[in-house]
């Protein structure tokens, strides 16, 4: 059978549903923001699938959010870290107060 | 070239992509998680090399496997406490979670079952050797502002990271 | 099998005919091939610094130590495989596999010739650069999964020079790469001819722009080639954490760092992954410096006599190192003890002219010129490799940090910088 873009798009769906779940369902910070990362993959999957058939702009597009994805997970786990030292906990819902 | 057996690489891709990201978010332990992570990221790189995208592919592997990931087994490593392994993995609400997800796949399979007849069924035919050439010129002539917006939220990210893991500012 | 033979006379790479077959001869070839440079390293690292140091080296176990390398891995082989306790034993397995793995799938676009390589990917230095990188995964989850505080540091220490020094090596080969696409027409112009000025990633097609503009990159734009060459020599030795880079997995310190828990074949595995992720880096500075498998001045001294004056040049180092072994024979000591060793070291002496014999057949001479340059050079840079060892005193760890992001990176930015502006001035 052949492989059409369907078939990519779905593994795509299938990644993004995946990550949401995690995001949704995790206690532990580091994964949600693993599960965010998945979430952006699928999104590059998507753009890279998509621009076989109308350019090279999503492939342009994906370098950007792969770059995109580093800050931020840079940042995010920055500030996991600032919140670790203070806390000395990283389950998401225990991260509960305004002040210490 | 002519490619080679597209249908078992692409299904073996897949599923060891699928299989790892379930494995990310189902495991205890975050390392594990990690190196499930890898194996997704390295799954994906070569769906993107069966797409005729060997860059961004390569991009993928050096930045966000070389880079990202490291970084996130640094940071698991240093906070690493064994007492929350043995805790519960899943908060509260993981029903809500589960169906709100559950509700974004069916909307994903409407929008695939209804739309199929927009997508081209032909694929545009890039001269293979020369991908890299062309998302270079593409990057310096049509997306020269995003580029240049993107190395400054970069150095934004990395001062705001070592500001952020810093012990007193 | 005319499919097969047919591939002989195409003038690609085997990955680029789509001959499969070829394509698995060529890999099992160079594992082959570089698992035994591998074991000639270290045979030839204790001699050379032994040399180096006023002493003999290993001279029991073959004439001159030249069986040690098969009693090292016998020893290895046999030893006990000790798991520690509490360690996680998938992580712990998977971490010498992943190290061997990236160390030995950069094989794959390493030109030896024009069309002597495995593949030649359009994105072939960033493929290196990339599976590099992947390497330092590997001793990560080494460090962590040995449950022990000293691998551990060990281990972040070590990836994190690592990480680093990428990032240097990148500048470096960028702006190699940015002179590919940089035909001469600058100050420096070396009588460049070729009308091409796209740039290009693919390893085999840096050697090409190197021939094309007659001038390898070392030496183009004078003290930039250079500035780069030097910033990526020295970025590699740190990448792959050798001396005098090497705090992290010194035997002094840190009790040999994130593989003291590796006993065993698996420790050999980390070894030989060190040594092979060595040659890797020596062949990209190579192709991207060196002018890869070309042989020195082939546009000045070109032309019948100088050309067939060059391609002597295998033959002659065979006929050296076999002089070199009877040498060593005839200055055995005189005792009846010696005689296994003396013949053993004759014979090996008669082997080595016998190929130096055999690469003096025309054909033969023709096709081994590519591969034997490219050898050469990257054995050259062994010998640095072990020569920085003998020589140069360990940085300490923050010595090491500062050097590389306060000295390296900006160096190799301007570097970069510098080279564009030469180059389109």
């Amino acid at each position: 059978m052949e492989i059409t873009t369907l078939h990519y798009l779905v593994v795509a769906a299938a990644l993004f549903i995946i990550g949401t779940i995690g995001v949704l369902t995790r206690r532990n910070v580091v994964i949600i923001l693993m599960s965010i990362e998945l979430i952006l993959n699928a999104v590059n999957l998507n753009l890279v699938a998509f621009s076989r058939l109308y350019g090279l702009h999503g492939q342009v597009f994906s370098i950007f959010v792969i770059t995109d994805a580093a800050a931020e997970a840079a940042v995010g786990l920055g500030i996991l870290i600032a919140f670790f030292r203070n806390k000395e906990t990283i389950n998401a819902d225990e991260i509960d107060l305004l002040k210490f | 070239m002519n490619p080679v057996a597209t249908p078992f690489f692409f299904y073996a891709l897949a599923a060891v992509a699928v299989l790892s990201a379930i494995a990310v978010i189902m495991r205890r332990n975050p390392v594990h998680s990690a190196i499930a992570l890898i194996f997704t990221l390295l799954s994906l790189a070569g769906l993107y090399l069966m797409l005729y995208a060997p860059f961004v592919a390569g991009v993928q592997i050096i930045l966000y496997v070389g880079g990202i990931v490291v970084l996130f087994l640094f940071v698991i490593m240093l906070i690493n406490i064994d007492r929350m392994e043995r805790e519960y993995q899943f908060n509260k609400q993981w029903l809500v979670g589960l169906l709100a997800a559950a509700v974004l796949g069916t909307l994903f399979v409407a929008v695939y079952v209804k739309g199929q007849a927009i997508f081209p069924q032909h694929a545009v035919r890039f001269p293979e050797q020369l991908n890299t050439q062309q998302v270079g010129k593409m990057l310096y002539v049509d997306y020269l502002l995003p580029f240049e917006i993107a190395s400054l939220l970069l150095l934004v990210a990395i001062v705001g990271a070592v500001v952020m893991a810093k012990k007193r500012i | 099998m005319s499919d097969f033979l047919n591939y002989l006379s195409s003038n690609v790479t085997p990955g680029q005919a789509g001959a499969y077959l070829w394509v698995t001869i060529y890999i099992l070839i160079i594992f082959a091939v570089a698992s035994v440079a591998v074991m000639a390293m270290t045979w030839l690292e204790r001699k050379i610094l032994a040399h180096m140091q006023v002493r003999l080296g290993p001279m029991r176990v073959g004439p001159h130590g030249l069986l040690q390398p098969i009693a090292d891995a016998v020893k290895l082989l046999i030893k006990e495989d000790i798991i520690p306790e509490g360690a996680d034993k998938l992580v712990f397995w998977m971490a010498p596999v992943v190290v061997v793995i990236t160390a030995f799938t950069t094989y794959i676009v390493i030109p030896f010739g024009p069309t002597h390589a495995v593949t030649d990917m359009n994105i072939g230095i960033l493929f290196m650069l990339g599976v590099a990188s992947l390497g330092t995964l590997g001793i990560i989850m080494a460090g962590w999964a040995s449950n022990s505080h000293y691998p551990l540091l060990g281990s972040l220490r070590s990836s994190a020079q690592m990480v680093s020094y990428e990032v240097a090596m990148g500048m470096a080969v960028v702006s190699a790469v940015l002179m590919t696409s940089l035909t001469g027409a600058g100050a420096y112009g070396i009588g460049a001819t070729a009308a091409t000025s796209l740039g290009t990633l693919s390893m085999i097609g840096i050697v090409e722009a190197q021939m094309n503009q007659h001038v390898w990159f070392i030496f183009k734009f004078f003290p930039l080639g250079f500035a780069a060459f030097g910033i990526f020599a020295i970025a590699m030795v740190a990448e792959t954490n050798r001396a005098p880079f090497d705090l992290p997995e010194a035997e002094s310190e840190l009790t040999a760092g994130f593989h003291t828990e590796y006993s065993g074949f698996r420790w050999s595995l980390f070894f030989m992954a060190e040594y092979a992720a060595m040659i890797a880096v020596a062949s990209i500075a190579v192709t991207l410096w060196l002018g890869g498998w070309l042989r020195p001045f082939p546009h000045w001294l070109s032309g019948d006599p100088w050309g067939t004056a060059f391609s002597f040049f295998p033959a002659l180092t065979f006929f050296v190192l076999a002089g070199m072994s009877f040498r060593a024979t005839i200055r055995m000591p005189k005792h009846p003890y010696f005689k296994i060793q003396k013949t053993g070291l004759g014979i090996f002496g008669l082997v080595l002219g016998a190929i130096g014999l055999v690469l003096l057949v025309p054909p033969v001479r023709d096709r081994i010129q590519d591969i034997y340059w490219f050898t050469i050079k990257v054995a050259a840079f062994m010998y640095l490799y072990i020569w920085y060892r003998g020589t140069f005193p360990r940085y300490r760890f923050d010595q090491l940090m500062k050097l590389g992001w306060k000295f390296m990176i900006p160096a190799g930015i301007g570097v970069l910088i510098l080279t564009a502006l030469v180059g389109v001035l």
